[in-house]
């Protein structure tokens, strides 16, 4: 323990002092009773607080900021439903191992359990979606919180930590304690993987004939860029992304094959299928990338390689498992990586591909509808200029941003893949932007999630936060509308949606918007938005039932894919 | 049935943090019992959960990502002993009495109760002894049943209840090499 000058503080200044300590400049919250002295004590403290509509907001806010980064997002709420509108958003940080940490009062300490006015349990209601979380009812116990809670949430697999802080606890005094280092006895954040599982990992990849390596969010994760492409090289291995890995390794890169799974590309999904050899770096065979796990990559033998021992051999069985940073394990690996040539396999995944560009929409010509995937590579073609991050939201929009926006950075792209959170785009943009001013923030987001978090235009407004907002706007529901199409007879229950004219509702906020219904009215909307000093809002009128493809339906076999019927053939354009 | 012998710090809410995060992965716990260790602050869990091999690891591992968890070992795979007290109030006549007198003392029971209708039975020993003397009790009327739940330890002087040391965390792994790793 450092010693300072004794000085009693109240449990309300430890806390701001302790964050502050800790690097956080920025807090998105909402006050309120229970949290009052700690707002009260904010104000003497160097401390931008972004005043959000509603907590959930904060929360997707907080993500945002810690997305963009790699640092930690803190939001910040009174007790009772203040604390339960946090829910979505430490749920949806949680699975996506997002590094945030949540800051609720509670009730005095002697009113816990007395049913008070907003009192609420909300370390009993986080306990399965937080890392980590913490009761707080005394002031000497603020700092040692404060400080464990932000190296839980950054280190090992990140994740959410809640800390709920009596009322009591904020005003009462006590000395100022800082720990030097979080004294955790039973938390082992790192792991290494031994060189016998190291050789064998060598001795697999030596062997195989059609390798591929699967690329998540660990690579983001754990700034394994470089590590992975300089292993990709090496040994010639192509590389098949998940959703959250996008931006980890560039679009652009010859061994970039594209996105993987549900939605995926349909020569991934098949060298998936006939792969020898699958790479897991950083993800966790989720289901909307396996499809059927008894049938998924069945000629593969599978090497994970994750920071969290409790993802390997949890959905699909694998023949071995390195557990540690992926860099690390990595940079382990590396040296004794044999050079392959292994251009057979290469040539044969770039025949499936070819074969699929015809199936491509991007290839059709203007017909006179405005298709959402349109909107999205012009998107793409008018912001790659510049640093971009586009966060885009929950459904067929995010689908169509992952297949026709072309990332080339990591941290580029945010969005709620695990939890598939609606409305997390519009707050989680505010908070990208607070965290990277210089960077260009775009909204992509559909009609339905835009309305579940619009209210934070208010917030864009309050704060002067400047981003552009995209509104694939199809007037329903569109990737439930989708799935009824397909699966439903097309038996459309409640998802057609009749929606508020959304220039007028984003000019009442004080903000700039314009509707766009023809695809030559794109790029010059695109042009000014970007010129546009502050946030500005597009409209954009898709095509109403729009399908995105492939699709692999849920549960079914990876290789079993609904393709979209081809487009330039259909329109009887050369193919 | 895996037994895992779980050592935690005794903080309020980690039966909580533990059983609800069995639950939450999809396994039911058949037993679990709680109590202070040779080590202050230092609570002793013996959960009993039924699941593959596979699924005995994924609760290994999660468990170890709860922080207030020290450590996990999954006794089942090593020699251990297992033992349950249970107490059982069982209806008596005056013809019958005698007869589970008897009884009890084959399975080294203690009557430790008796009334003009009934007696109490202590017994302690493995599931199996247990679960035998309630089938031979039932035709009798078992009025009341209470059992603790497993206990188990490592046979010899391997020990499941030496916690980490603190200053040097990553040498628990290092010296744990019998095959019941925290991953694959």
């Amino acid at each position: 323990m450092s010693r300072e000058p004794v000085m009693k503080r109240t449990g309300a200044q430890i806390l701001w002092e302790s964050l502050v300590r800790e690097g956080t400049t920025c807090v998105f919250g909402y006050p309120g009773g229970a949290i009052l002295p700690a707002y009260d004590a904010m104000l003497d403290f160097p401390i931008r607080h972004i005043l959000v509509r509603h907590e959930q907001g904060a929360t997707h806010m907080a993500d945002g900021y810690a997305r963009a980064t790699g640092q930690v997002g803190v939001a910040i709420a009174t007790s009772g439903p203040g604390a339960t509108n946090m829910v979505t958003g430490i749920a949806t940080a949680m699975m996506d191992s997002s590094p945030i940490v949540c800051i609720t009062g509670q009730v005095g300490s002697k009113a816990i359990g007395s049913d008070a006015f907003q009192e609420t349990d909300i370390t009993g209601i986080t306990l399965p979606i937080t890392k980590h979380n913490y009761l707080v009812t005394r002031p000497e116990d603020v700092a040692r919180v404060v400080r464990e809670a932000f190296y839980v949430a950054r280190s090992g697999r990140p994740g959410p930590v809640l800390i709920d802080i009596t009322k009591d606890a904020q005003q009462a005094s006590c000395e100022f304690e800082w720990p030097e280092t979080p004294k955790l006895r039973g938390y082992r954040p790192s792991h290494h993987p031994s060189s016998r599982e190291v050789d064998q990992a060598l001795e697999l990849i030596h062997s195989a004939k059609r390798p591929l390596i699967l690329a998540g969010r660990g690579i983001q994760l754990s700034n394994a860029r470089e590590a992975v492409l300089a292993f990709a090289e090496r040994a010639q291995v192509p590389i098949a992304m998940t959703l959250l890995g996008l931006g980890a390794i560039p679009a652009s890169h010859p061994l970039n094959l594209g996105m993987m799974g549900m939605h995926g590309e349909a020569w991934v999904n098949t060298a998936i299928q006939e792969a020898d050899l699958l790479l897991a770096f950083g993800m966790r065979f989720d289901d909307r990338v396996t499809g059927n796990v008894k049938t998924y990559a069945p000629n593969a033998r599978k090497i994970h390689l994750d920071i969290d021992p409790a993802e390997i051999n949890k959905n699909v069985r694998v023949d071995l498992g390195l557990i540690g940073d992926l860099r690390e394990t990595l940079d382990a690996l590396q040296p004794q990586v044999e050079s392959r040539d292994r251009g057979d396999w290469l040539a044969y995944i770039g025949m499936l591909k070819g074969d699929s560009a015809v199936r491509d929409i991007q290839n059709l010509p203007d017909n006179g509808h405005l298709y959402a995937a349109h909107v999205i590579n012009d998107i793409w073609r008018e912001t790659k200029d510049r640093e971009t991050i586009v966060v885009s939201d929950v459904g067929q929009h995010q689908m169509w941003e992952a297949q026709y926006y072309k990332h080339e950075e990591p941290r580029s792209l945010i969005t709620s893949g695990g939890l598939g959170t609606m409305g997390f785009a519009l707050p989680a943009a505010i908070g990208a932007k607070v965290a990277r001013p210089d960077a260009e923030v775009w909204v992509v987001v559909g009609d339905g999630g835009f309305q579940m978090t619009m209210c934070e235009l208010a917030t864009i407004a309050q704060e002067g936060i400047d981003i552009n907002i995209a509104v694939i706007n199809n007037g329903f529901l569109g990737m439930v509308r989708q799935w009824q199409e397909f699966f439903y007879e097309r038996r459309y229950a409640a998802t057609p949606l009749v929606n508020p004219d959304f220039t007028k509702l984003t000019e009442a906020f004080g903000l700039k918007a314009r509707r766009v219904t023809t695809r030559a009215d794109v790029i010059p909307a695109v042009r000014e938005a970007r010129a546009h000093p502050g946030t500005v809002l597009l409209d954009f009128r898709v095509e109403q039932e729009d399908s995105v493809y492939p699709m692999v339906p849920a549960g079914n076999d990876l290789h079993n894919m609904i393709r979209r019927p081809s487009a330039i053939i259909e329109t009887g354009a050369d193919a | 049935m895996n037994t895992f012998v779980v050592l935690v710090e005794d903080h309020p809410g980690v039966l909580t943090r533990v059983s609800g995060l069995i639950r939450r992965r999809g396994f039911n716990i058949d037993s679990i019992t709680v109590g202070h260790t040779e080590t202050p602050g230092v609570s002793r869990m013996t959960i009993a959960v039924a699941a593959d091999e596979f699924g005995a690891r994924r609760i290994e591992a999660n468990l170890y990502k709860l922080l207030e968890v020290l450590r996990v070992d999954n006794v089942s795979r090593r020699p251990s002993i297992f033992r349950e007290l249970a107490i059982l109030k069982v209806q008596t006549s005056p013809e019958t009495r005698a007869q589970i007198f008897q009884l009890a003392q084959v399975y080294r029971a203690r009557i430790i109760d008796v009334s003009p209708e009934s007696l109490v039975i202590e017994i302690t020993g493995n599931e199996d002894k247990v679960r035998s003397l309630i089938d031979v009790m039932t035709p009798y009327g078992i009025l009341e049943l209470a059992r603790t739940g497993r206990l188990a330890m490592l046979r010899g002087t391997g020990t499941a209840s030496k916690p980490p040391d603190n200053d040097d965390q990553p040498a628990l792994f290092e010296a744990d090499d019998d095959g019941v790793s925290h991953s694959v």
